[in-house]
């Protein structure tokens, strides 16, 4: 691309502004010297581990802890009954045993009264070493009564089944959100459910519906969740070192349930071993930890093992989806209408913003030119693990995507028309944009058919066809699958969108010290995307400072602005106009700066990438770095100009961005065993303004693999009794390079037009974007057998059962 | 990180050392080989021994040689050495093509056949190649060595013939001349264990099969074989309609339960499906294809 080209190269090599370099990040994670939350060690730290319930629903009888207390090593064991004698001074919840999840619903920090499900927290204990405190989770005992759990959520909500939020005097297993609503609904009901009547009534109609479910799975990061905590009691100091995405809005939440002075918290978030919306929410263990700290004294770390993590924390999806789609026999969609059955396990614990209880959902609509839309959310609870979190799905985008992609290939299948020319047929058009959608939400900028023009021709779609016809000839399956999808990442702006409260705008500090290098504080912080690389890149267009120049500090909230963290993709645009607003603020400083050295007007005075310069004269003019020397010395600033080039910001984005981008997968599958191949995949993203190229291509890669796991492996399941059946990484599949084939990716650049450099998030769009591609891709090649639909994940059992008919019911364990 | 309840350890200087260490500590002491299904259990504590006898230093378990008419692999063979042995590859290709799907290098780079073969998992791979080629083991105690059958070797799931004081120190091979063997597996991801495995040999000889050994795995086979299915083949022509009877019979044999992996239609529908395939490539490389 010509324009990152034309960019400007520092002496160490890397573009002065936006284009492809290393992250800096790198040199320290490939020498093994990155520094998790339990490579931290802190003088005298004790050490802790949970007991958890082996059941999934049970009356908690009893529980003796003497015999742990016995063992040698072991410094306290902390129950929901010691916790429960502990006084909150603060909302939410009266005592310490129960605590706020980010949807205003309670969750046990250690169960009191029952257990409701597998893995659920029951006691705590510290101790010397890792090893003495599990040794002494085996001397405790707990009396259980088994109660019946509610594990097929389909039948939550039958009448005579057990109630599992007795606690709160439920008298069902339905949720009720913040705002008093039992089901959440977006679009016009009336209008679509019209459409859909009349289409049913016109021959020259049809209407296709489908039972489609995202199952549960994973966000499985590398790196478990964990805490260490260290109240000083000299000073009254709490400092956690914690695996979270969101360090201060953490700072706050504890400061709510811990009942501490805010400005006697400091939450650090070292590098983090991957996130994907696993940590975001706050766990009862970083609560236990501090809980931990302020019974013993001395810092105390709590860290999960891969078990713990699996089967305790945060889950997403879990959407049972019925979705009718009403379209013309010519192909042009009228209507859409989507039920959804929302598990949310046992307690209500999705992070999202509050006006928005089903997360983003509601953009199921897709990127279609269609009038009418609808989609009704009945959440419910049952006994499995609470979360909901958003796993790079953009606040469930992803299972909207899905659900929309999905019945667009089956209406494709009932017109017998080729899915590609179905979806061009009804792409919108640039000159709609800005667009507002059936559901209210305003997609910024696209050129759809360009982009899904480009992917077809990297693919080279007409020829797979053919291939296809002749490979069906020869009783080979070869399957094809689009995917278009858009996405609304970049929460807020904040009068709309908040968690707990505290609107989702970001804060950011710029400093330029004397010799013109520079400091940049985030409020968000990376799990792996490179922002220490990227967010430099932002500072440098806009000051042309080089990016080793520029260090970018984050993660520990004493050092930096609040702000809301990263998930939803929000980092860039909302962090990165934050970085590009506050540069900008330096520059125009800088501008009256070098006015009042070179003694003109700063008016007089034009920009050139690192350098103000008097206009007609380019030879005078000062460098940010002469500038910076400037603002720091004696020089005579004009009255109400303040010295120095540090600045700071507040972003609050007008909107989100919409991200788009059209995926092509081409698949392989052997009938006679049921195993697909995925022989090709084709992603094309337009993500506007790409700040870093090469990171961009590395977050599509990953999430290209995470889309692959989820359509043909990733699963977790539970059986009648309540057993988690995905709690290791041999029951949790995640893919290997072996089942991911070289990604071929293309790219269209479309700037979003409100984002000060036009860029959209990209983190999610390929988690966002591919299960429905591959998932098309293996029932496109299973259509010769009449198979329309099975759930994912495709794996050789589930396509083979397809195959007869048969498909699996995947949520629940294979019987 | 996952932590073992706490252990004994002690490394055995020779086979003689390490049966008596299994006498002087009795049941609660575990043969320590490569580890990679011990250890795992140990750290979900699901096992719990009380002292490790590690083997890793005997050389003597160590090492691939033909002794006679057999193919003699010592206890201590990793998977990666079975894999990239030339005088297996020499006789059997079956060994090629399942090592090649089991687990992953690292796995294979510390998991032995000697360790396989004992944690006799009802999913072992290399269990239903060695009921397939009908191989033997070699088990040593302190009252001398004893030969046994693989397909007499198995107790039941986990549990196998050797005592408490005993090591199997050798697994050993009969060497067919004109063998064809094949192993077909299908798992949910590259390294997982099978949904259904199936491993074979044939020897055609004068237009019919005189010799065959066929070997299931994770579908519930007793000794990971079929022996209805093999004595069928003998003496018939091996044409796609005798093997598919053939692969139909080994399906007969299996009774799976139904995982995650799969349900038991599918499974059995797999035994019958990849028996017939590794049996024609079997077949097909016998008769020099």
């Amino acid at each position: 691309m010509t324009a990152v080209e034309e960019v400007p190269l520092s002496a160490a090599g890397n573009p002065i502004g936006f284009g492809s370099m290393r992250r800096v990040e790198d040199a320290r994670f490939v020498r093994g010297q990155g520094n998790y939350v339990d490579d931290v060690n802190l003088p005298g730290m004790l050490h802790s581990a949970i007991l958890r319930s082996p059941h999934a629903h049970a009356r908690i009888v009893s529980i003796d802890a003497s015999a742990a207390e016995a063992l040698p090593g072991v410094v306290a064991v902390i129950t929901g009954k010691i916790l429960e004698g502990i006084p909150r001074p603060s909302l939410l919840g009266d005592n310490f045993a129960w605590m706020p999840t980010l949807s205003y619903d309670t969750q046990a920090v250690l169960a009191t009264d029952k257990v409701r499900f597998q893995g659920q927290e029951v006691a705590y204990v510290i101790a010397e070493s890792r090893y003495i405190a599990k040794d002494a989770l085996e001397l405790i005992d707990v009396e259980y009564e088994i109660l019946e759990p509610v594990m097929d959520a389909k039948r939550a909500l039958d009448a005579g089944a057990p109630i599992i939020r007795d606690d709160k005097g439920q008298t069902d297993n339905s949720i009720t959100d913040v705002h008093g609503n039992k089901t959440w609904e977006s679009g016009n009901a009336e209008s679509t459910a019209a459409a859909i009547a009349a289409a049913k009534a016109d021959p020259n109609c049809v209407v296709v519906t489908q039972e489609i479910m995202y199952p549960r799975v994973h966000p499985a990061p590398m790196e478990t969740c964990g805490s260490v905590s260290y109240l000083d009691k000299v000073t009254g100091q709490l400092t956690m070192y914690t695996t979270t995405q969101a360090p201060h809005a953490h700072r706050t939440v504890y400061a709510m349930v811990a009942g501490l002075p805010e400005q006697k918290i400091r939450i650090i978030s070292p590098d983090i071993g991957g996130g994907f919306g696993n940590k975001v929410p706050v766990y009862p263990g970083y609560v236990l930890s501090v809980i931990g700290t302020i019974v013993t004294g001395k810092p105390v770390k709590w860290m999960e093992d891969r078990n713990e993590n699996l089967v305790s924390t945060g889950f997403a999806r879990d959407y049972h989806m019925t979705a009718s789609i009403a379209a013309t026999k010519e192909g042009k969609i009228l209507a859409v209408d989507v039920d959804v059955l929302a598990d949310h396990g046992a307690f209500n614990g999705v992070a999202q913003p509050t006006n928005y209880p089903a997360g983003f959902f509601n953009i199921f609509s897709g990127s279609y030119d269609y009038p009418d839309a609808h989609c009704k959310v009945t959440p419910v609870y049952t006994n499995k693990a609470p979360g909901g979190v958003a796993y790079a799905c953009s606040f469930r985008i992803t299972e909207a995507a899905y659900v929309i992609e999905r019945v667009v290939d089956c209406l494709a299948q009932e017109l017998q028309m080729d899915p590609a020319d179905l979806r061009l047929k009804n792409l919108l058009r640039p000159e709609q944009f800005p667009y507002m959608s059936p559901t209210g939400w305003e997609y910024d900028s696209g050129e759809y058919e360009k982009t899904m023009r480009v992917a077809m021709d990297i693919a080279g779609y007409d020829e797979l066809r053919r291939e296809q016809a002749e490979k069906r000839a020869k009783g080979e399956y070869m399957g094809i699958g689009i995917s278009f999808f858009t996405e609304g990442v970049g929460a807020g702006p904040r009068r709309d969108m908040d968690i707990l409260g505290l609107g989702m705008a970001d804060g950011i500090e710029l400093r330029v010290h004397p010799t013109g290098k520079a400091q940049l504080r985030l409020s968000v912080q990376s799990q792996g995307q490179g922002h220490e690389t990227t967010f430099a890149q932002i500072v440098a267009h806009e000051l042309g400072i080089p990016p080793e120049d520029i260090e970018v500090l984050h993660g520990d909230t004493d050092n930096t602005p609040f702000g809301l963290g990263t998930y939803g993709s929000r980092s860039t645009p909302v962090s990165g106009a934050a970085a590009s607003v506050v540069a900008r603020k330096v520059r125009d400083r800088a501008r009256i700066v070098a006015a009042a050295a070179l003694e003109c007007a700063p008016d007089d005075l034009d920009w050139e990438l690192g350098r103000w310069y008097v206009k007609g004269d380019r030879e005078r003019g000062k460098t940010i770095a002469e500038i910076a020397l400037l603002s720091h010395s004696s020089l005579e600033l004009p009255e109400g100009v303040e010295g120095h080039l540090d600045a700071t910001a507040v972003y609050n984005p007008p909107n989100l961005t919409y991200p788009y981008g059209c995926y092509i997968c081409v698949v392989d599958v052997d009938p006679g065993t049921g195993q697909v191949k995925i022989r090709r995949f084709i992603a094309v993203d337009d993500c506007g303004t790409r700040i870093n190229p090469m990171i961009v291509e590395g977050q599509v890669h990953g999430g290209l693999a995470d889309g692959v796991g989820m359509a043909l492996m990733e699963l977790i399941a539970f059986d009648t009794d309540g057993n988690n059946l995905g709690g290791s990484f041999m029951d949790y599949l995640l893919p290997t390079a072996v089942e991911c084939p070289d990604w071929e990716l293309g790219e269209t650049v479309t700037p979003s037009p409100h984002h000060p450099i036009g860029a959209k998030g990209v983190g999610e769009s390929a988690t966002v974007g591919s299960p429905a591609a591959v998932v098309n891709a293996v029932i496109d090649a299973l259509s010769p057998f009449g198979v329309r639909h099975a759930d994912m994940p495709l794996t050789p059992a589930n396509v083979w059962r397809a195959i007869q008919g048969n498909a699996i019911r995947v949520d629940m364990a294979v019987e | 990180m996952q932590t073992p309840a706490p252990v004994d350890y002690a490394r055995a200087t020779s086979v003689a050392d390490a049966i008596a260490l299994l006498e002087k500590h009795g049941e609660e002491a575990r043969l320590l080989a490569g580890g990679h299904s011990l250890l795992p259990m140990m750290k979900l504590r699901l096992a719990r021994p009380e002292i490790l006898i590690d083997l890793n230093d005997l050389d003597e378990l160590r090492g691939i040689r033909i002794e006679g008419d057999e193919i003699v692999v010592g206890a201590m063979v990793t998977h990666a050495e079975i894999l990239d042995s030339p005088v297996l590859a020499e006789h059997y290709a079956i060994f090629r093509e399942a090592e090649k799907v089991i687990a992953d290098p690292i796995v294979r780079n510390k998991g032995t056949i000697g360790g396989s073969m004992c944690q006799a998992d009802p999913s072992e791979d290399l269990s239903a190649v060695g009921s397939a080629l009908k191989g033997s083991v070699v088990i040593q105690g302190s009252g001398g060595k004893r030969t046994l059958a693989l397909r007499e070797f198995h107790e039941g799931p986990y549990e196998t013939k050797v005592g408490d004081a005993e090591i199997l120190t050798e697994v050993r091979f009969p060497i067919r001349p004109g063998a064809g063997s094949a192993y077909e597996k299908v798992e949910r991801r590259v390294g997982d264990w099978p949904v259904a495995s199936v491993g074979v040999f044939v020897v055609v000889a004068g237009g019919v099969v005189t010799d065959c050994g066929i070997g299931l795995t994770a579908v519930g086979a007793e000794h990971f074989c079929a022996p209805d299915a093999e004595a069928y083949l003998i003496g018939k022509a091996p044409t796609e309609e005798n093997l598919a009877a053939a692969a139909q019979l080994a399906a007969d044999a299996c009774t799976p339960y139904a995982d995650q992996r799969g349900p038991v239609d599918y499974k059995l529908h797999l035994a019958c499906e990849l028996t017939l395939r590794a049996l024609r490539k079997a077949a097909a490389s016998s008769q020099g294809a």
